[in-house]
């Protein structure tokens, strides 16, 4: 392999969301990248085959989804970090090897652009899927860019949380922003925060593979390096030996989930606009944060207190920061483009301290700043 | 007590195995550590793979890095492993099933790439870990689990399929031929490319009970003799004649670059 191109490109660029994907990818160490064509995701393949072999990583073109997915486990766990990248109809033959990389605790990163039902128009109508999808018991990682910049800071932090809690990490874009061009800055090698895997620091004979605290990964070891590790989806004991024992399988699960579910502060992000004094509070996440802010700022102008908390994590659900914005305003919007899916999360945590309404989209376009200006008027009527 | 010379190849914390008595999978296990262990194979930069079924638990019991348990996506696993670290030997261990029916996209592409692999297909003619189900290599007519009036369907020659898409060693033997098949299995991992060796096994269990009314493993290892014959022999012979044999011997042995990713500069 040939290293001719720098995989980190300093500087501003106005750049497609697509490609600030890969970007961002490569910023954080990507090496490999594995996928099938599909649409509004085709640019981040297209970008990855140029962009891979010249920089020292492989780019790799499944026969499918689910030959993409897979090969990232094998991949990751020969050492590279590793991505894929899909639309919604291409995410659902992924679950099946992103479930194996959560039971076999594999690092790596998919991006899903969400798209409508067999069209590549606006929506955001998977939010649901990516998150329960897989069968069996996990927690995931979603992440929820908002422009450009986000793709690559939101991708690169997608490896950081992989590499440290072992488990794929899912970037949920969207057709909006996928497909829009931006400024983008990308910062210099010594601004930018890269996590790298824990190795072990025992030998063979004294690792045992499997076992961590309750709230963490264990280290992982390469392919290669000489320790000779079961990976196995089956329930498995501290060694990697599959065992089915009621003892092991509800210790490995615990553990499993709790990695994640325990780790709230360091996973979950949200970002507030003009809530510190609000009366009225849009909840968003993805692309909607553009319209919401805008609604928001006009709602300013004509005297109505109203903010905007903009979830950059969307799973596990920021239960915290939704539960304190409960309690601070009289009534929350929850703003989103499909039939109402995180909205019942929403209502779930604040539904018993103040008053939820859906402001809803479904028709493979993004609200617009007046509708949801309208939608602010008639709440606080 | 004295150990089995291969005893030190397995992976302890993972033993006793689940093989019925009689099975050829163990008997799979057993040829392939000889082979490997003539050929001094590096067991530290060596990967064994198992999907799903008795066959995928070959690895398993072997003390390796290995994958396991996932139905059908060996080859995806395995093609990761070799793009990115290259170096590794990597063997892959396909029941029918994992190999040609849930997995049998996966095969053609990855013969088609001549992806740098071993990939053993232990053909016991049927779905055993299940019950007993009809395979994609159940003979014409035969019974099992979900053909109770006989098998409806053709079966397919899993070593013409990958000669056919492109693999670049490509042999077929059986558990009654246990030197040729470690040999095959030699020259398999010797071999730079996409090999692909087919043993037909007995599975006295869920095929023989079935299919031949007998759960004697002595008894089903005659029936695959019975039907076997020599590709040398099988030339002289007319296709209806051939169309129940298990045809046996190397059928390709070629070189070809070896596949390094999709795009390359």
């Amino acid at each position: 392999m040939s290293k001719i191109d720098k995989k980190l490109m300093s500087g501003t660029h106005f750049m497609l969301g697509n490609h600030a994907i890969v970007e961002g990818a490569l910023a954080a160490g990507c090496d490999f990248f594995a996928g099938y064509p599909i649409t509004p995701a085709n640019e981040i393949s297209q970008h990855m085959s140029q962009r891979m072999p010249r920089t020292g990583g492989v780019f790799f073109q499944g026969e499918d989804e689910l030959c993409s997915v897979y090969a990232l486990s094998g991949a990751a766990l020969s050492g590279a970090k590793a991505m894929t990248a899909t639309a919604s109809a291409g995410f659902n033959y992924m679950l099946e090897g992103i479930g194996y990389a959560v039971a076999s605790e594999i690092p790596m990163v998919i991006v899903n652009v969400m798209r409508c039902r067999g069209e590549n128009y606006a929506t955001q109508s998977d939010v649901m899927q990516l998150r329960w999808g897989a069968s069996g018991d996990h927690e995931h990682i979603v992440l929820a860019p908002s422009s450009v910049q986000e793709l690559f800071d939101f991708t690169v932090r997608a490896f950081n949380l992989a590499e440290k809690y072992r488990t794929p990490v899912i970037v949920m874009s969207e057709t909006t922003i996928s497909l829009m061009r931006e400024k983008l800055v990308i910062p210099e090698a010594d601004k930018l925060e890269i996590v790298n895997r824990k190795k072990p620091d025992v030998p063979p004979e004294a690792f045992v593979p499997f076992q961590a605290p309750e709230d963490q990964a264990p280290p992982l070891p390469s392919f290669g390096d000489g320790y000779r590790i079961l990976h196995s989806l089956n329930p498995h004991d501290e060694k990697g030996g599959i065992a089915w024992d009621p003892d092991v399988f509800e210790k490995l699960y615990h553990r499993i989930t709790n990695k994640i579910s325990a780790n709230y502060d360091d996973i979950i992000r949200v970002d507030d606009f003009f809530l510190d004094d609000a009366d009225i509070a849009l909840v968003t996440y993805g692309s909607e944060t553009r319209p919401a802010r805008q609604a928001a700022a006009l709602a300013r102008e004509k005297g109505i207190k109203a903010g905007v908390l903009k979830l950059e994590t969307i799973w596990p659900v920021p239960e915290k920061h939704l539960e304190d914005l409960s309690k601070k305003v009289n009534k929350i919007l929850a703003v989103e483009m499909n039939i109402g899916k995180y909205a019942g999360e929403i209502e779930r945590v604040c539904g018993t301290s103040c008053e939820v309404s859906r402001v809803l989209k479904n028709r493979g376009e993004i609200h617009t700043t007046m509708e949801i200006m309208s939608a602010i008027e008639e709440a606080v009527k | 007590m004295k150990k089995h010379p291969l005893w030190k190849y397995l992976r302890q914390n993972a033993l006793p195995h689940f093989f019925c008595p009689g099975c050829g999978a163990a008997q799979v296990l057993n040829f392939f550590l000889k082979a490997a262990d003539e050929m001094q194979l590096d067991f530290n930069n060596f990967v064994g793979i198992g999907g799903v079924g008795c066959t995928a638990r070959i690895p398993v019991y072997m003390n390796v890095e290995s994958l396991h348990g996932v139905h059908g996506r060996t080859i995806p696993w395995a093609t990761g492993i070799k793009l990115h670290k290259p170096e590794l030997k990597v063997v892959i261990f396909a029941g029918d099933g994992d190999a040609s029916a849930i997995g049998g996209g996966h095969l053609i592409h990855g013969c088609r790439r001549n992806l740098d692999v071993v990939m053993i297909v232990v053909n016991n003619l049927t779905f055993g870990m299940t019950g007993g189900q009809m395979a994609p290599t159940t003979p014409k007519n035969m019974k099992s689990a979900t053909t109770p009036y006989g098998n409806a369907e053709e079966p397919f020659d899993i070593c013409k399929l990958a000669e056919t898409a492109g693999a670049t060693y490509v042999a077929r033997w059986t558990t009654a031929k246990p030197k040729n098949t470690k040999n095959a299995i030699k020259e398999a991992l010797a071999h730079k490319g996409f090999s692909l060796v087919e043993i037909i096994t007995q599975c006295p269990t869920n095929f023989g009970r079935r299919a031949l009314s007998t759960g004697s493993a002595a008894r089903n290892l005659e029936w695959i003799k019975e039907n076997s014959v020599s590709s040398k022999k099988a030339e002289t012979m007319d296709p209806q004649e051939l169309e129940s044999k298990f045809v046996l011997g190397t059928f390709v042995k070629k070189e070809k670059p070896v596949f390094r990713g999709s795009s390359v500069c």
